[in-house]
C-alpha cells in the first residue's frame, strides 16, 4: 500500500516535471515565434508611422525578398551572406515603388492608398505565379539547421537567428529614427507634414526613404525566413496577416510597439494552441486585438 | 480531258488518305461512338488537364488501334461487338469551375450526343457535372476525384474507379495487419492524428479516427490546425505529450516541413509517420529535409514500379512520354487512361449505345487488377457505383527516394520499421 502510494506520488511528481517542461518549451517557442513576427512587422509600422500608408502588399514584398534570397542561394550565396544584398535590393525596390506609384496615390483620396497597395498585392502574386510557377522552393543547404538544447527546452538555430535578427533590426531602426538627422526629419513629417515642408524638409524625399527603409527591413526578414521556410507566390500571406494584427496591437507607427505586439501575439498563439486547441489558436490573438482596439484604439504604445 | 481525270484521281487519293490515316478501312461504314470528356483545360489546373487529356486520347487510340497490350479492349480495332466502331473523345473545358463543368456536361450530352461522360479531376466539378448526367440518364465515369462523398449521393448513373480518401486511410490499417503477419510485435497501440482543418485534412482525419477505433487502437490525440499557419509549436507539443506510437498526418508543403522540423527538434519518437501524400510527396519535401525525411511513409495512387505486376506499365509510360514532352505517367494520368478503357469495355459488352444497356454493362464490370495499370485488386462497382477493388500503395523515403513498400506484391523494397531515430 505504502509502496503504491509512493509510486503514485512519484508519478505525480513526474507528471508535474513534465508539465513544467512543456510550459517552458511553449514559453520559449512563443517568445521566439513572436520575434519572428516582429521581424516582418517593423518595416510595416515604419512606413505607416511616417506617411499613414498601410502597405497591403507588405507580404508580397516579403515574398519577393524570399525569391531574391533563393536566387542568390542558387548562385552559391547563402541566406546570411545574401542578407545585406537582399536588403539593399529591397531598399531600391521600395524607393522605386514609392516614386512611381505610392507618391501618386498620396495625392488622391485616403482610400487610394488602400486600393492601390492592394492592387499591387494582386499584381505581384500574379506575376510570381506566372513567372516563377506556384511550386514550393527552399534554399539549398541553408546553414543553422541544428537544434540548441537548454535543459528541457529545444530551440531551432534558424528560429533563434531569426529572433536575434528581429532584435537587432528593431534596435537599429529605433536608433535611426531617434538619433539621426534623417530619422528626426521622418518624425517631423510624421507629426505634421505641412510644418515639416515649411521647415525646409523635402517630404517626398523623406517619404521615399521611409518606404525604402521599411522595404529593406522586410528584405532582411525575407532572407532570414529562408532559413526555415519555403518560398511560393503566396508565401508572404500568413506573415503579413499576423503583421497587420501586430502593428494594430502594438500601436500604429510605433517601432517598440511592434516588438511588444509581436511577442504578445506569439505567446497568445502558442499558449492558446496548446491549452485551448490548435484549431482555435488565433482566437486569443484576435480577442486581445479586439480588447485593445476597444479600450485603447491607438494600440498599446501608439500615440494619438 | 486528261486534266479532269487527273484531278478526280487526286481527289480520290486524298479521300483515301484521309480515311486511311488511322489505318482502319472499316471506319467509313461503322458508326463513331462519342464519349464526352470534361477536364480543366484552362484555369489553374490547366497543366494537369493537358496531361489527362493526352492520357485519355492515348487510351482511345489504343482501343481503336490494332496493337495488343495486357489491358482491357486495347488493340481490337474499335469495339468488336459494335462492328468495330471507333470511339471518339469529345473534350469540353471545365475551367476547374463547378458551373462551367455543369455547362460542359450539358453541351456534350445535347450537342455532341455523347453516350457516356468521363471526368472531371476536381471533386467539386465532378459533383456538378455528374448531376447533369443523372438528369439526362447518361452514364458518368469518374476516374480521378477522391472526395468520399461523391459516391454517397445515391446517384444511379455515377461510377467511380479510383479509391477515395477513406480507402487510403483503410490502407494504413491493412498495412499494419500485413506487417503484423510478418513481424508479430509491431508496437503500435496509440495513434495521433494530425490534419489541416480544410476539406482535405478534415476528410482524411475523420476517416482515420473512425478506423482507429474500429480496429481496436487508441486515439492518442487529434490535432486540427489552420493550413496557412507559420508555426506549429503548440501542435507539436500536443502530439509529443500524447505519447503516440504512430502519427497519421494530412498536410500541405509548408506545414509538412514545419511539423517534420518540430518533431525532430522536440525528439518526438514514433515508430512511423504515415502521411496522406500532398505535402509529403512534393518534390520539395525530400530535397529540403534531406536525411530528416528518411523513413517517412506516405500513400500514393500509382507507381511505375507496378510494372512488376503488369508489363504494360512501362510501355504505356513510353507512349505517354512521346506525346507529353517526356513527362512520365503519374497517378492522375494513369487513372484517366484506365477510365477510358473501362468505359470502352462496358460499351462493347453492352453491344449497344443505349444508356440503359451501358449502365447495366458497367454494373457487371469485373476487370482483374493484373489487367490494369493500377495497384488495384480489381475494377468492380458496388451498389453506390464505387469501385470496391481499389487500393492505394504506400511508399517510404529510403535513401532519399520514394520506394514502394506496400502492397507487398508490388513492393520493390521491404519497409523499414520502425523508422530511424532522428539524427542529431
Amino acid at each position: 500500500m505504502a509502496v503504491r502510494r509512493g509510486g503514485e506520488a512519484a508519478d505525480l511528481a513526474d507528471a508535474g516535471v513534465e508539465a513544467l517542461a512543456t510550459f517552458a518549451q511553449l514559453l520559449a517557442g512563443g517568445l521566439l515565434t513572436g520575434l519572428v513576427f516582429a521581424l516582418v512587422a517593423v518595416g510595416l509600422t515604419l512606413i505607416y508611422g511616417v506617411m499613414d500608408v498601410v502597405n497591403f502588399a507588405h507580404g508580397e514584398f516579403l515574398m519577393l525578398a524570399m525569391y531574391a534570397t533563393l536566387g542568390l542561394a542558387l548562385l552559391g550565396i547563402g541566406p546570411l551572406v545574401g542578407l545585406p544584398l537582399v536588403a539593399l535590393a529591397l531598399l531600391l525596390f521600395g524607393i522605386v515603388v514609392y516614386r512611381v506609384f505610392v507618391r501618386r496615390l498620396l495625392a488622391g483620396p485616403p482610400e487610394a492608398t488602400v486600393f492601390g497597395t492592394f492592387g499591387l498585392l494582386v499584381l505581384m502574386q500574379g506575376l510570381a505565379q506566372a513567372l516563377l510557377t506556384s511550386d514550393y522552393q527552399s534554399a539549398p543547404n541553408p546553414p543553422l539547421q541544428g537544434t540548441l538544447r537548454l535543459g528541457p527546452v529545444a530551440l531551432s538555430q534558424a528560429t533563434l537567428a531569426e529572433g536575434f535578427g528581429a532584435l537587432v533590426l528593431t534596435a537599429a531602426l529605433f536608433a535611426f529614427v531617434e538619433y539621426t538627422e534623417t530619422g528626426r526629419a521622418m518624425r517631423a513629417v510624421a507629426e505634421d507634414r505641412i510644418a515639416a515642408t515649411l521647415m525646409g524638409i523635402d517630404v517626398q524625399r523623406v517619404n521615399g526613404l521611409a518606404f525604402g527603409i521599411g522595404s529593406a527591413c522586410v528584405g532582411a526578414a525575407g532572407a532570414l525566413l529562408m532559413l526555415s521556410y519555403p518560398v511560393y507566390p503566396t508565401a508572404g500571406v500568413p506573415f503579413a496577416l499576423t503583421a497587420f494584427v501586430v502593428v494594430a496591437l502594438g500601436g500604429f507607427g510605433s517601432i517598440q510597439g511592434a516588438l511588444l505586439g509581436a511577442v504578445l501575439v506569439g505567446l497568445l498563439e502558442v499558449f492558446g494552441g496548446f491549452y485551448l486547441s490548435p484549431e482555435l489558436k488565433m482566437v486569443p490573438v484576435y480577442l486581445a486585438y479586439l480588447v485593445v482596439v476597444l479600450l485603447r484604439p491607438q494600440g498599446l504604445l501608439g500615440r494619438r | 480531258m486528261h486534266a479532269r481525270r487527273l484531278s478526280a484521281l487526286l481527289a480520290a487519293a486524298f479521300a483515301l488518305a484521309a480515311v486511311g490515316g488511322g489505318g482502319a478501312t472499316r471506319a467509313a461504314d461503322a458508326p463513331e461512338i462519342v464519349i464526352g470528356s470534361i477536364l480543366p483545360l484552362t484555369g489553374p489546373s490547366a497543366q494537369t488537364g493537358a496531361g489527362l487529356r493526352t492520357a485519355q486520347q492515348l487510351a482511345a487510340d489504343l482501343v481503336n488501334g490494332h496493337v495488343s497490350y495486357p489491358l482491357p479492349m486495347a488493340g481490337k480495332s474499335g469495339l468488336p461487338h459494335l462492328g468495330h466502331a471507333r470511339i471518339r473523345l469529345a473534350f469540353a473545358d471545365s475551367q476547374g469551375k463547378p458551373d462551367q463543368a455543369r455547362a460542359a456536361a450539358e453541351q456534350l450530352i445535347t450537342q455532341e450526343h455523347a453516350v457516356a461522360l468521363i471526368g472531371t479531376y476536381a471533386s467539386s466539378t465532378t459533383a456538378t457535372a455528374s448531376q447533369v448526367a443523372e438528369r439526362y440518364g447518361v452514364p458518368f465515369l469518374n476516374p480521378d476525384s477522391s472526395a468520399p462523398g461523391l459516391t454517397a449521393r445515391g446517384l444511379k448513373w455515377f461510377f467511380r474507379t479510383t479509391p477515395h480518401d477513406g480507402t487510403f486511410a483503410e490502407n494504413f490499417f491493412q498495412f499494419f495487419n500485413d506487417l503484423k503477419k510478418k513481424n508479430k510485435n509491431l508496437g503500435v497501440k496509440r495513434v495521433a492524428i494530425v490534419g489541416e482543418d480544410g476539406l482535405f485534412g478534415t476528410g482524411a482525419s475523420d476517416a482515420e479516427e473512425a478506423l482507429v477505433k474500429k480496429n481496436g487502437y487508441e486515439l492518442a490525440t487529434r490535432v486540427a490546425y489552420p493550413a496557412t499557419t507559420s508555426e506549429v509549436n503548440a501542435e507539436v507539443q500536443k502530439v509529443k505529450t500524447s505519447s503516440p506510437d504512430v502519427i497519421m498526418q494530412a498536410s500541405y508543403v509548408p506545414d509538412a516541413l514545419l511539423y517534420m522540423r518540430g518533431y525532430k527538434q522536440q525528439n518526438v519518437a514514433v515508430k512511423a509517420i504515415l502521411a496522406q501524400d500532398a505535402g509529403f510527396i512534393d518534390p520539395n519535401f525530400v530535397k529540403t529535409l534531406g536525411a530528416d525525411a528518411e523513413g517517412v511513409f506516405t500513400r500514393e495512387v500509382f507507381s511505375l514500379e507496378i510494372k512488376h505486376r503488369n508489363q504494360a506499365v512501362p510501355l504505356i509510360d513510353q507512349l505517354f512520354r512521346q506525346r507529353f514532352a517526356d513527362k512520365p505517367l503519374d497517378g492522375n494520368t494513369a487513372r484517366d487512361f484506365m477510365g477510358v478503357l473501362v468505359l470502352a469495355d462496358a460499351i462493347d459488352r453492352a453491344g449497344s449505345t443505349k444508356p440503359d444497356a451501358i449502365r447495366t454493362a458497367l454494373q457487371a464490370t469485373n476487370i482483374p487488377g493484373k489487367l490494369t495499370l493500377m495497384p488495384w485488386n480489381r475494377i468492380h462497382f458496388d451498389a453506390t457505383g464505387q469501385n470496391d477493388g481499389g487500393v492505394g500503395i504506400i511508399e517510404q523515403v529510403q535513401n532519399g527516394k520514394y520506394e514502394t513498400v506496400w502492397p507487398f506484391d508490388v513492393a520493390v523494397k521491404p519497409p523499414i520499421w520502425p523508422m530511424p531515430a532522428w539524427k542529431r
